[in-house]
């Protein structure tokens, strides 16, 4: 199988720190300018079905900014990010500021991203840093940590039964 | 500014109490007033009343303002509404880095593959 979604995998390594993994079945060079080119980067960095990215701008090097707008086509509903790349190692490590426009949780978030290629195989670390736990715990609690946070599962469960229940 | 998401922001807030979530599920299955809410929870009336306070300024509640015992009614809408931006980002990574597996081999034939020369 070409695909790895097996690798997939959400921790909680500290109090601060969401980390994702994931494998892919290229060489790093190619997975880290999927990453970094705006003109691939808003062929896939889209979620589910359904949005878009009007807006993706990078200026990849240190100091540089980028900005991420995502839009739903269905409702209009617009939801945008960015930051500031702090360290640009090709094709290996990334460090960039993060802040959501509508950010749920204090300061900013610091992204680490490392590629690390073993027999054609790329593993993809993604390492995102809160200013303290609180805003982690903050951000999973609203879903702005990308819905993979510990304690979320309960509260979606919730969710679901109650919008069940109701709509019936 | 952006209302959608200052909504739901205070629907989040809301949703972040036990009780209050209680409340909900208690309303899923119909209408209650606050004395209706206060007995399962053995909690004061007040208690109760703040909670449902927080409740209706998110939207997650109306409650009807001519009725003597204004009973408590679930607004569906806006919990789907959370509920569906939750989705979304669950779902975020997963979905992107299925796309991403697709971009990569689509563009696997333009870069020498190792071992594996790009066929002319």
């Amino acid at each position: 199988m070409p695909f790895y979604p097996e690798s997939f995998r959400v921790s909680t390594p500290t109090d601060r720190e969401v980390l994702v993994e994931r494998d892919f079945h290229a060489p790093r060079e190619l997975v880290f300018e999927a990453f970094t080119k705006p003109e691939l980067v808003r062929r896939w960095l889209l979620g589910p079905d359904g949005w878009t990215m009007p807006v993706c701008e990078i200026d990849l090097r240190p100091g540089g900014a980028y900005r991420y707008v995502w839009r739903k086509e269905a409702t209009g509903m617009e939801m945008g990010m960015g930051g500031v790349f702090r360290e640009v190692v090709r094709p290996v490590k990334l460090v960039a500021t993060e802040k959501f426009d509508d950010a749920w949780y204090p300061g900013e978030a610091v992204d680490t991203t490392t590629f690390e290629e073993q027999a054609g195989i790329t593993k993809v670390t993604l390492t995102v840093l809160y200013e303290s736990k609180e805003a982690r715990d903050t951000a999973s609690r609203s879903g702005m940590e990308r819905g993979m946070a510990a304690g979320y599962d309960r509260l979606e469960t919730i969710l679901a039964e109650v919008a069940k229940v109701s709509t019936s | 500014m952006n209302t959608t998401s200052t909504r739901l922001d205070a629907t989040f807030a809301a949703l972040a109490d036990p009780t209050r979530r209680a409340i909900l599920a208690r309303l899923a299955s119909g209408d209650a007033t606050v004395n209706e809410l206060a007995e399962p929870f053995a909690m004061t009336q007040p208690a109760i009343s703040k909670h449902l306070k927080v409740l209706e300024r998110a939207g997650l509640i109306s409650r009807n303002r001519d009725a003597q015992r204004r009973p408590s009614r679930l607004e569906a809408r806006r919990l789907a509404e959370a509920s569906a931006w939750l989705d979304q980002y669950r779902q975020f990574w997963e979905a992107s880095f299925a796309r991403l597996d697709t971009v990569l081999k689509e563009l696997q034939p333009k870069t020498a593959r190792r071992g594996k020369p790009a066929r002319r």
